[in-house]
């Protein structure tokens, strides 16, 4: 700090952050990519390892036998299912009473904001039943929930298991913790009714039924999804709502107990692989790593475990998966895997707290924590730091030769800097609310469904924000624009790394994806030189717009759908892209309304007014 | 899927200005109550939880964990000391943490706990509540327990009471009850009574592989062969009330010698009673008592009739700043309202904000008749709510009131701070109307119960409900994380912070460099002579 405070070496110092900005930011941009590319070579992250002491010494052993049993259910399950032709309730409640469990329902209905054409629902009405088996050893004061989603998929042979292991369980002696078996209508709408109403509050507009049944805290979640007999291999999602992530020793116990029973886990779909050293190991790493950040980046939930993060429950969804593989796992091993995981949460004396909440998974048996991740995008937000500091210093440079006369005009007036802020926001508001408020007007007048209605004038006032004349100042000397300008893109620059800056601790791919595109974006806005001859100055300003249109927050959203489906081996054309990013926009829109996700709000109060500011910027004057 | 057997001890003893002639009455417990100048004593020890809609109405309900209340004879001057001594000599009698009962979890409740012995006073000033809802109850407190019984564990019904069958159930509760009765109908002088009951549920699902077949051999591994020689009455009361059902009857062995019929808790039960003082019950061969019931048709559980009277709790929202106790009380009787008295504990640790307090009855506001509210001292004592509200007939009153939660000081986590912190039971006591008319005369039959359900009127029936305990997380420090945090802010604020307040609040300048001691002599000769300096 002696270097600063000595006003020569400060001027050096001032000197070379300005002379050798560029390179700079150039290097701490390579600086970042790279940094955050090593994260998937295996050698340099960690090994998993379980750091819960109640889930890592103490042996279980499984014994559920009743395979056959779940499949009975199963088959039960579903011819009741379709004679009543939505989820069979009467036949639930039943069945769960019969095995001794304290069964409850509870009745929710919601009525979606637009229709949602994907899943084919509007006003939504559903019934949730779960059983409660109470726990011998204590007094209902803790609990572990095991749900499955019934509805629209045929999930039934989870349905079937989950009622197999409730009479398994119900023979057992050995339960310290209330276990509550929750059949979920309409997937993630009826576990957002249930948590709701179990925990007694009103998050979304959600109306249900008054709950009875309650079993304390509950400290862990696992949401199965199985839909065949038998299964290849066991997939396990981790990403929740606005990209929360459940604790890691959840991830290392579905670990330990797959290995235990020889079952075959998957993490993003992709086989784990022995050779983490070698290229093709460390692109298949790559991948899952980079499948994980654009799933966990979209802020949406991947399975009904993702809406108990909310309230700090840890949770995984596990789907059966039944491929092409020769060999397979029938209901009796997958039984066992889930006793096992359920009778180690049952030992917890404590919540789930001592390993990551963190992390990134470049495969099963590695991953990446925070410490590993946060430099990369320490890099990156450097960079606008670097620029800030750069544009501090031009500003400050300013010659104070026109003292009296023009010393209003020297400072370019707070209005004209603020008008454009104000108007870019305006545009982020007009954005969040006029879609739906159209919503009616829209479809009366073109031929377009609703949901197309809202997406449709989403992307028009999207883009009318680029054409709104922004310029305020005009007719001013040319150092007084440059002035203006400058003073602009510090505030944008600035804005910008606070925004990111916060959002990546909430979900860091979210923030690393856009701060992997906006930042080049940023650092590179500026308007044409005015000494740049008159032919060379349309040419110049057309680049540079491109080059901001291409880092838009819509068209990075293009690129992480059309990236996301190529790292599945499920390649799309852009056509289909096209059609794949408008039931993005509508979805982001829906799971904002329905679970309150925070990620289309985001982007649209803060990203784009922020990223309109450096459109502004290079469309000054 | 239930069967509870409760047995009853009850011992006499001459009391004199101090407890003196022991003959039943255990000389530990004794000796411990006058020296404490104790005039009524329940404790009870429980392991799980009652599971009202589906066991039913219990004869004695208890929180869970431990449970203590105390009346003081009007003779002690110092309340609070006679009870941090009477709980650390408690503490050492039945082997449990009583000694972790303070002031911050010690209370003296106006209205719920009246003296059930002979009354002479009712000052509440002497009375001392208090409950641990975080102990666990295991063999160490069995084992003091069974020995106040006159034979110990060695014949009587006693004989059942095996650690390690009793503590594979799904309930269990241990309680010791002494208050004062009249010694004749004149109640010229006073006994002790002291009252030992245990009440054990076993799950007959998990341990039976789903038959409703139970023996007192399969519950307990043992058989009764002999009854204790003090006892003066020794009985096994058997609910075969479900037994009248169409289509499901059920065969005792050996067959019952005689049904009693009486009230409890508002309904008709019949009861099959076996005197054990009567030695032909015994089996010539193997001289021992094994009762067994089988059902004759049906193996399907009962479906449990709804109760009258039930009460749950949560706690609703999210996050670690606020949060909201929720109490949901259920009057399920068709056409009778009454009034429940509730009484709410509250760790100081939850700041309840009394303001908040609603108490709604099918949406409209429900005003409760009486409220005494003790507000909290932090690390002294807890929040106490006695509230009387009046239940109408077929209703739910949802009673809520918002809490914030404390930050503690370091030292003061548990071992093991994640696991949360417990909020013990609260208390609902209520008169409740029974649903059928009752004959008065009835009740006088069976000795045991009267004892144990001292019903005021014959139309309604005393029930104290205890609600769940709740677990509460607060927001808790990693402590592994102190050393770091520390470090780091140190080397931040060292480092960092000072030398950056300096650049920004100092404007630098270059000053020529000034000479030597002489010439600042010069200068100091030159600024007294007035002259400008070099």
């Amino acid at each position: 700090m002696g270097l600063l405070s000595d006003p020569n070496r400060r001027q050096v110092l001032t000197n070379l952050l300005t002379r050798m900005n560029t390179p700079l930011c150039f290097m701490c941009y390579i600086a970042g990519v790279s940094w955050f590319m090593g994260l998937a070579f295996e050698p340099f992250i960690l090994r998993m390892y379980t750091s819960e002491n109640a889930m890592g010494s103490t042996m279980v052993d499984e014994n559920f036998v009743y395979g056959d049993r779940a499949l009975s259910y199963a088959r039960e399950f579903s011819a009741h299912g379709k004679k009543a032709g939505e989820m069979p309730v009467e036949w639930l409640v039943k069945t769960m009473s019969g095995l001794g469990l304290e069964t409850h329902t509870q009745t929710f209905s919601r009525t979606l904001p637009f229709p949602d054409e994907i899943r084919e629902r509007y006003m939504v009405k559903g019934t949730n039943v779960y059983g409660i088996l109470r726990a011998s050893r204590a007094a209902s004061t803790e609990s572990i929930v095991l749900s499955t989603p019934v509805g629209i998929r045929q999930n039934s042979q989870a349905a079937g298991l989950l009622l197999a292991l409730a009479s398994y369980f119900r023979g057992q002696i050995h339960w310290a913790k209330d276990i509550i078996f929750l059949f979920n209508d309409h997937d993630m709408i009826g576990m957002e009714a249930w948590l709701e109403a179990y925990h007694d509050v009103n998050v979304t507009d959600i109306n249900s039924s008054v709950m009875e049944g309650r079993a304390g805290s509950i400290q862990a979640a696992i949401t199965i999804e199985i839909s065949s007999d038998v299964v290849t291999s066991f997939d396990i999602s981790v990403e929740g709502l606005n990209g929360q992530l459940p604790n890691l020793d959840l991830v290392n116990l579905f670990t330990s107990f797959c290995q235990k029973n020889g079952v075959l886990c998957t993490i993003q779909g992709k086989l784990p692989r022995l050779d983490g050293e070698t290229l093709e190991g460390y692109i298949h790493s790559l991948h899952t790593m980079l499948l994980m950040v654009l799933k966990q980046g979209s802020g949406k939930s991947q399975g009904d475990h993702g809406l108990f993060l909310r309230y700090h429950i840890e949770a995984v969804t596990i789907r059966g998966i039944n491929s092409f593989r020769q060999y397979k796992f029938d209901m009796v091993t997958v039984g066992k895997v889930f006793e096992g995981m359920v009778r180690k949460l049952n030992n917890l004396l404590e919540k789930l707290h001592q390993s990551y909440f963190f992390y990134l998974l470049p495969s099963l048996s590695r991953f990446v924590s925070i410490g590993y991740y946060m430099p990369a995008f320490g890099f990156l937000i450097l960079i606008l730091l670097l620029r800030a500091l750069d544009l501090w210093i031009r500003l400050s440079k300013v010659p104070i030769s026109t003292q009296d006369c023009a010393n209003e005009n020297v400072r370019p007036s707070f209005l004209s800097i603020m008008t454009p802020i104000f108007i870019c926001h305006v545009m982020g508001l007009a954005l969040y609310y006029v879609p739906l408020l159209c919503q009616g007007r829209a479809t009366d007048h073109f031929p377009v469904s609703d949901t197309e209605a809202v997406v449709l004038t989403s992307i028009a006032i999207y883009v009318a924000g680029l054409a709104l004349p922004h310029n305020t100042q005009s007719g001013l000397p040319t150092e007084l624009a440059a002035h203006g300008w400058m003073t602009l893109k510090l505030i944008s620059v600035l804005y910008l790394a606070l925004l990111l800056g916060c959002i990546t601790l909430i979900n860091f791919s979210l923030g690393f994806i856009l701060a992997v595109t906006l930042i080049p974006a940023a650092a590179l806005a500026e308007p044409a030189p005015h000494s740049a001859s008159l032919c060379c100055l349309p040419l110049h300003r057309t680049l540079k717009a491109l080059f901001l249109i291409l880092m838009s927050p819509i068209t990075i959203l293009l690129m992480c759908i059309y990236l996301y489906h190529e790292l599945a081996e499920y390649p799309i054309t852009l056509l289909e892209c096209w059609q794949l990013l408008l039931q993005a926009v509508a979805e982001s829109i829906l799971d904002h309304h329905l679970y309150s996700s925070i990620v289309y709000p985001f982007v649209v109060f803060f990203i784009y007014p922020c990223w309109l500011l450096l459109w502004n910027v290079v469309f000054w004057n | 899927n239930r069967h509870f057997i409760h047995t009853h001890r009850e011992n006499r003893s001459c009391r004199q200005e101090h407890v003196s002639h022991y003959r039943l009455f255990p000389k530990s417990l004794g000796q411990v109550i006058s020296r404490f100048s104790v005039r009524e004593l329940h404790l009870s020890f429980t392991h799980g939880f009652w599971r009202r809609s589906r066991w039913g109405q219990p004869f004695l309900q208890a929180s869970p964990g431990v449970e203590l209340w105390v009346w003081f004879q009007s003779s002690v001057s110092d309340v609070d000391t006679t009870w941090k001594e009477l709980t650390n000599a408690l503490s050492g009698l039945f082997c449990a943490s009583l000694n972790f009962i303070d002031s911050t979890n010690t209370v003296t409740p106006t209205a719920s706990f009246k003296p059930l012995g002979v009354i002479n006073e009712t000052d509440h000033k002497f009375l001392r509540y208090a409950a641990l809802p975080r102990e666990i109850v295991c063999t160490e407190n069995l084992t003091p327990w069974k020995k106040l019984l006159p034979c110990g564990s060695k014949a009587g019904l006693a004989v059942l009471l095996k650690a390690e069958r009793l503590f594979h159930t799904n309930y269990h509760s241990q309680s010791v009850h002494v208050r004062p009765i009249c010694r004749n109908e004149l109640c010229i002088s006073t006994s002790w009574e002291l009252t030992q009951s245990l009440s054990v549920v076993f799950d007959l699902y998990a341990s039976g592989s789903g038959k409703r077949e139970w023996s007192l051999f399969k519950m307990f591994s043992r058989t009764l062969t002999e009854v204790c020689p003090l006892a003066s009455q020794s009985t096994v009361y058997l609910d075969v009330t479900d037994s009248d059902k169409v289509n499901d009857t059920l065969e005792l062995t050996p067959p019952a010698p005689s049904v009693l019929n009486t009230t409890v808790h508002g309904k008709w039960r019949s009861y099959a009673v076996y005197n054990l003082l009567n030695p032909h019950l015994y089996s010539t061969s193997s001289h021992s008592l094994n009762i067994a019931l089988k059902w004759k048709l049906s193996k399907q559980f009962a479906i449990p009739e709804v109760p009258v009277f039930k009460a749950e709790r949560y706690v609703s929202g999210f996050g670690l700043q606020t949060g909201k106790i929720n109490t949901l009380v259920y009057n399920n009787h068709p056409y009778r309202a009454f009034p429940v008295l509730l009484m709410e504990i509250v760790p100081w640790y939850l700041r309840l904000y009394i303001h908040t307090l609603t108490i709604t009855t099918k949406g409209k506001e429900n005003k409760p008749s009486y409220i005494h509210y003790q507000p909290a001292r932090d690390r002294e004592c807890p929040h106490l709510l006695e509230m009387l509200i009046q239940l109408p007939a077929k209703s739910v009153t949802k009673i809520g009131i918002e809490f914030e939660r404390a930050l503690l000081k370091w030292t003061e986590y548990p071992p093991d701070p994640n696991h949360g912190f417990y909020v013990g039971s609260s208390v609902l006591s209520a008169l409740v109307p029974s649903r059928i008319n009752m004959e008065t005369n009835t009740t006088k039959l069976a000795p045991l119960f009267t004892r144990l359900f001292t019903s005021i009127d014959a139309s309604v029936y005393f029930v104290r409900l205890y609600t769940e305990a709740l677990l509460v997380n607060l927001p808790t420090p990693d402590f592994s994380m102190p050393y770091n945090v520390i470090c780091l802010t140190c080397t931040v604020v060292a480092v960092g912070y000072g030398s950056f307040y300096n650049l920004l609040t100092r404007t630098f300048q270059i000053v020529e460099p000034s000479g030597g001691v002489a010439k600042k002599i010069a200068n100091m000769i030159r600024r007294l002579r007035g002259v400008p300096p070099i």
